[in-house]
């Protein structure tokens, strides 16, 4: 006996067995009711399995130091470092926390005078902070040989923050435009460049000062 | 895999080169997300950043739809965190500003505020805690209104003479637009007018605007 044969007398039988109400009423000559659902035939024995999805890694924040050299205006250049935390929000945009610090050098008069020190060693320290947004406007890969190729991509930032230095808050504002090359899924090498401009009077005249930065960086996300 | 097809890509973003495919029934095992791209390995062995619209409609063995962590629609009244970072103005000295909420309804946020202040003659903080009123919170964008209270402590630079580090307590009234770049980021621009009351006989009023950004958790 064929498979469809088979489906068809089992169906036919239990339609029968189920329907011993409407052969009760047609033998008492009322109206049938015709059924309004096909009965189940076989109770499906397999059971939905339940599968949890493993917990994917989000992996938004990046953090990491980077080191470099900074030019105070008027007091050299100096080494700096410091330390970098963002936030992706999505794939064009991060918000950044930047803290650095360095010690400015002399300026060419307290070089050529030798003896007239315009601060002291403690107001030479040149720390700050920026709170910036970031923008990834150029995704791309940056390839080495022939073989290997990194996911990198050239960003921009705009941020405001403070500036310590010759003993003084400053309110700085920070342009920045750097380029991010990940070395894998998960460690990111930074070239960078900032300006940090705020304004000083401590040469005796108000101006904007610029104070160019240059770093190279690591960050993991995490 | 459930879309007829999905792009695999180099790295987690649209401008990333598309480098293999993934067809409909495909297996595929879900490694890391970054944003809205998640890195997918292939039952070959395959990897590559696929973007979360092309998995949504993924079923796992069981038959359940995958839920992937990101941006709704839905983000933009049902979130409960915000966090932002402004810059502004603080009666003529800068603010580097740093806020965050937490929303109450769709409608009404509680929020706390830390601001660095800049200014030529003193430097100071002022922190605040405040209650704002989102008008339509589904509109692109939207008015509100906030009021608080907080502490100043405003130090004058030292070059003036007679200087005394003052802190103060201050309340505020405030008025401020904000609008949706995303669903889940948005821009606000708030004026707020200050009084602080002073030790001295009078107290002082103070005009105060920022702008700044705000994310959603």
């Amino acid at each position: 006996m064929d498979r469809g044969l088979h489906v068809f007398l089992l169906t036919a039988l239990a339609a029968v067995a189920s329907l011993p109400g409407i052969a009760a009423a047609q033998s008492a000559g009322e109206p049938a009711a015709l059924p309004t659902q096909q009965p189940q035939v076989v109770e499906p024995a397999v059971k939905r399995r339940d599968v949890e999805p493993a917990a994917i890694d989000t992996e938004n924040f990046e953090a990491g130091a980077f080191v470099g050299t900074v030019s105070i205006e008027d007091f050299g250049s100096s080494l700096l470092y410091g330390a970098r935390i963002a936030y992706h929000f999505t794939e064009d945009l991060f918000a950044e926390a930047t803290v650095g610090s360095s010690e400015a050098g002399k300026t060419s008069y307290e070089e050529l005078s030798g003896s007239a020190e315009l601060l002291t060693d403690n107001e030479r320290r040149f720390t700050y902070y920026d709170l910036a947004l970031g923008w990834n406007a150029l995704p791309g890969e940056v390839f080495f040989g022939g073989k290997r190729a990194m996911p990198s991509a050239v960003y921009f930032t705009l941020g405001a923050g403070s500036t310590t230095f010759a003993g003084d808050d400053h309110f700085t504002v920070a342009l920045g435009a750097g380029l991010r090359v990940l070395a894998n899924d998960w460690i990111a090498v930074h070239f960078g460049v900032r300006d940090h401009m705020f304004d000083s009077d401590l040469l005796g005249k108000d101006k904007l000062t610029q104070n160019l930065q240059v770093s190279v960086g690591v960050t993991a996300f995490f | 895999m459930q879309d007829a097809y999905a792009d695999m890509r180099s790295g987690p973003g649209r401008g990333f080169p598309a480098t293999y495919s993934v067809e409909r029934d495909a297996s595929i095992q879900l490694l890391r997300q970054r944003t809205d791209w998640i890195k997918v390995r292939t039952a070959a062995g395959r990897e590559g950043w696929v973007h979360r619209s092309q998995l949504e409609r993924t079923l796992t063995p069981g038959g359940a739809e995958v839920r992937l962590a990101g941006p709704d629609p839905e983000a933009r009244t049902e979130h409960r965190w915000e966090v932002g970072l402004g810059t502004g103005d603080f009666g003529g000295a800068n603010v580097v500003s740093v806020n965050g909420a937490y929303a109450l309804t769709s409608n009404l946020l509680v929020r706390a505020d830390v601001n660095h202040l800049l200014g030529n003659y003193s430097n100071g903080w002022l922190g605040t805690a405040g209650i704002a009123h989102v008008f339509v919170p589904t509109w692109r964008v939207s008015p509100f209104v906030g009021i608080g209270g907080g502490v100043i402590s405003i130090s004058p630079k030292a070059t003036l003479v007679q200087a005394e580090d003052r802190t103060d307590t201050t309340a505020y009234a405030g008025l401020g637009v904000r609008g949706f770049l995303t669903n889940r980021f948005l821009l606000q621009a708030e004026y707020r007018s200050y009084v602080v009351f002073t030790s001295r006989d009078e107290n002082e009023e103070i005009d105060a605007w920022t702008v700044g950004f705000t994310y959603f958790f």
